[in-house]
């Protein structure tokens, strides 16, 4: 009987990627494969100091001791380290100093994405910092920021600019022996945003990176770190696309999040990596680890994730809540389409007295996708009157596809009060039906429902990307309704 | 406005619709009266367009077009509005937004401007009074946890506002308490017009008292076996579906195109 609502569905869920094209630019990249001397190779085209190539190698010498973890439900063939290429940079000219000193096949290919680093076009209200592969290529408003004293820019400029705000905080949330993909990254990262907005000072714009992988078999591991200061605000955005290739590139990267006393952080991320063909061929391996840290008092950390990318999406972006009365976040969207395959969740680890987490998790599955919610909220000793509520939903389209939940709790102050609701649910012929009888195309329709059953995760968007992202969610799950 | 010709269906693996002819003008107001499993609501989704039902033979002309060759959105376009049995529900979206990208969607067919927020919720305003519910309803998402007499009125005023020229309620009245159902019927009376035809599906002749039909046609095992005036209906009530049938078998393929 769903035969015909069936390929529907299926028709609404094949639409193409739009942003699968490769520029064609000269790039500087370091051989094949990963030694010590790749590490040291990637450090001094960095110009680091000491102790970044010190932490480089105390990385990677306790990586060589781990083994990749299996646990997640995801399933992918075996990666080889030394067939990944870690360093790859646009060749310039000079540093660059202003826009009119990059190249303009780089500017093109960011119009192409919608991201105007021109003077002229740039998005009002939003600072951007432009992540070509390796490096760090333009952030704009940089000296309105400055005037601020906040600090915005690319990981290496932060690495030799403030080389005592990084040696302090970076590896603080995520140390360099934190998990086999951190550890990795914290050994070969090659660049990646630095954010540092200083007390009391209200972020007075969106902060915002655009990654971009464009070379081929290069691997992508950036950094970013950003610290709120006693009393500070920011809200920071990630967006990320790379080219349609066949095989399939691994994206590793590491975010630390600091709110110190009385601080607010918000991250948002639009996640569109390429998610691989409609066979499953190709797209990237999305393995990053996230975290924020509460460490003062009545401070905020809020992560919100719209996850339409990749081929296999593998991240847990946490809250350590340290501080009294600090509050956590999460609010996801993660769509899987076709054969592409997402385990993802949060933690929150409550460590201080009346501490509060929210968790709201949205899961989609269409095509063959397989979409897995894992999450841990973990009550310490200390966490007197510590507060959580969990809400995790799936959605499905189509009967291949699968949705599954893995919420874990552990408690140890008996004061805690938790709660947890979870629903799956189909995108069913007569949801359908009922939107067309009213007048709706198919696609309307979906999109109507869809946006519905995100309408919670959204609505903690930037207005801006709230628009951008209702769009994305269209276009991930074109084809695949009916 | 609608001429069903010789029409045969198919769901589920099975023939329910074995020949039905049945003419409606503008402005009339049919009633479609059967036992469970007669094949009232197949009918009433082969019209709306329901790709579950095929359809075997025959044809349906609407608007002296060819209704089955139009997609769901189409006939929606074309002023075919199907009240549903079981009205789905749809979280996180308003019925406010539903219906107003389905009137817009609508409008925009037909050649009008499309309504803006402000104009829109003046009109659903006026409508809401018909079937006497409060604003608080159009925020709330669609038929999510509405009670079975609210799922009903929120059919009705989707008709109100909609405004189509052929109106399928499909077993409206069931699960309707007495004063739930006055409502719809009063709704639905308010809506009747001289370019509004109606068919309306019920199982029990009491929605018939509230909303008086020109016409009432008994279907059974997929044909219409009766058809006459609204005393058809009283008759089916008092000799019951079984009654009816064991007259009708002696017609020759039952089948009487109405009037």
């Amino acid at each position: 009987m769903a035969k015909a609502s069936t390929k529907t569905l299926e028709d609404l869920t094949k639409g193409e990627y739009k942003y699968g094209f490769v520029t064609d630019i000269e790039a500087e990249t370091v051989p094949r494969g990963l030694n010590e001397g790749i590490i040291r190779a990637i450090s001094a085209k960095k110009n680091e100091p000491p102790f970044m190539l010190e932490w480089r190698l105390k990385a990677y010498r306790h990586w060589l001791t781990m083994t990749e973890p299996t646990w997640a439900n995801v399933k992918y063939p075996k990666i080889d380290y030394q067939d990944i290429i870690y360093y790859s940079a646009p060749k310039l000219k000079k540093q660059v100093g202003s826009l009119e000193e990059i190249d303009p096949e780089l500017l093109k290919t960011y119009e192409k994405l919608g991201i105007s680093l021109g003077e002229q076009k740039r998005l009002s209200g939003v600072a951007v910092d432009a992540v070509f592969d390796s490096v760090s290529v333009a952030t704009t408003f940089k000296d309105k920021l400055k005037e601020l004293g906040i600090i915005f820019c690319s990981f290496s400029e932060a690495v030799l600019e403030h080389p005592d705000l990084v040696q302090k905080y970076l590896g603080s949330v995520v140390p360099h022996n934190d998990n086999f993909f951190a550890a990795l990254n914290s050994a070969v990262f090659s660049d990646g945003s630095f954010a540092y907005i200083p007390k009391g000072v209200r972020c007075p714009m969106e902060l915002s990176t655009y990654f971009r992988i464009n070379a081929a078999d290069t691997g992508q591991f950036e950094r970013t770190l950003i610290i709120a200061d006693e009393g500070a605000t920011v809200s920071y955005l990630e967006g990320c696309t790379a080219p349609m290739r066949d095989t399939n590139q691994l994206h590793a990267a590491v975010v630390e999040l600091v709110a110190l006393k009385d601080a607010t952080l918000k991250y948002s991320t639009v996640q569109n990596w390429y998610p691989g063909d409609k066979q499953g061929k190709g797209g990237i391996y999305n393995f990053v680890t996230k975290r924020g840290k509460c460490q003062g008092d009545n401070s905020k950390i809020s992560w919100t994730q719209v996850e339409t990318g990749s081929a296999i999406t593998w991240k847990y972006p946490s809250c350590i809540l340290q501080g009294d009365n600090s509050i956590g976040e999460f609010y996801s969207v993660a769509v899987t389409n076709n054969y592409q395959q997402a385990d993802t969740g949060t933690k929150m680890i409550h460590i201080g007295r009346n501490t509060k987490s929210t968790i709201i998790s949205k899961g989609i599955s269409a095509g063959h996708g397989q979409n897995t919610y894992r999450g841990m909220v973990k009550i310490m000793k200390g966490a007197k009157g510590a507060r959580n509520y969990s809400q995790c939903d799936s959605l499905l389209m189509g009967s291949d596809c699968g949705a599954h939940t893995f919420p874990y709790i552990e408690v140890k102050n008996s004061t805690a009060r938790l709660e947890h609701e979870a629903s799956t649910s189909k995108i069913g012929e007569d949801q359908l039906f009922y939107c067309r009888q009213r007048g709706l195309k198919p696609e309307d329709a979906v999109s109507m429902i869809v946006n519905g059953f995100c309408k919670e995760v959204f609505r903690e968007l930037p207005m801006e990307f709230a628009v951008e992202a209702q769009k994305l969610l269209g276009v991930s799950l074109e084809g695949s309704v009916g | 406005m609608l001429h069903i010709r010789d029409l045969h269906a198919r769901a589920g693996g099975k023939d329910i619709l074995k020949g039905i002819e049945l003419q409606v003008r503008a402005g009339e107001v049919h009633a479609i009266m059967g036992p469970n499993g007669s094949g009232k609501s197949t009918l009433a989704n082969v019209l709306a367009g329901r790709e579950t039902v095929e359809v075997t033979r025959g044809g349906v002309q609407y608007k002296g077009k060819d209704l089955l060759a139009m997609s769901p959105e189409e006939r929606a376009w074309e002023g075919v509005f199907l009240a549903f049995q079981y009205p789905v529900e749809i979280p996180g979206v308003s019925t406010m937004y539903l219906l107003k990208a389905g009137l817009n969607a609508i409008r925009k067919h037909g050649g009008q401007p499309e309504l803006d927020a402000i104009e829109f919720l003046a009109m659903i305003k006026e409508k809401m009074k018909l079937v006497e519910i409060d604003q608080s309803f159009l925020n709330r998402a669609v038929n999510e946890g509405f009670s079975g007499g609210e799922k009903k009125r929120n059919e009705i005023l989707q008709m109100a506002v909609l405004d189509p020229s052929l109106s399928i309620l499909d077993e409206t009245d069931s699960g309707l308490d007495i004063d739930a159902l006055r409502v719809v019927a009063n709704g639905v009376n308010a809506l009747r017009s001289k370019d509004r035809s109606m068919l309306v599906i019920t199982h029990y002749q009491r929605l018939l008292n509230y909303i008086v039909p020109d016409r009432v046609h008994v279907l059974s095992n997929g044909r219409i076996v009766r058809s006459g005036g609204k005393e058809l209906a009283l008759e089916l009530e008092s000799k019951g579906y079984a009654g009816i049938e064991g007259q009708a078998a002696g017609t020759p393929s039952g089948a009487r195109p109405s009037a």
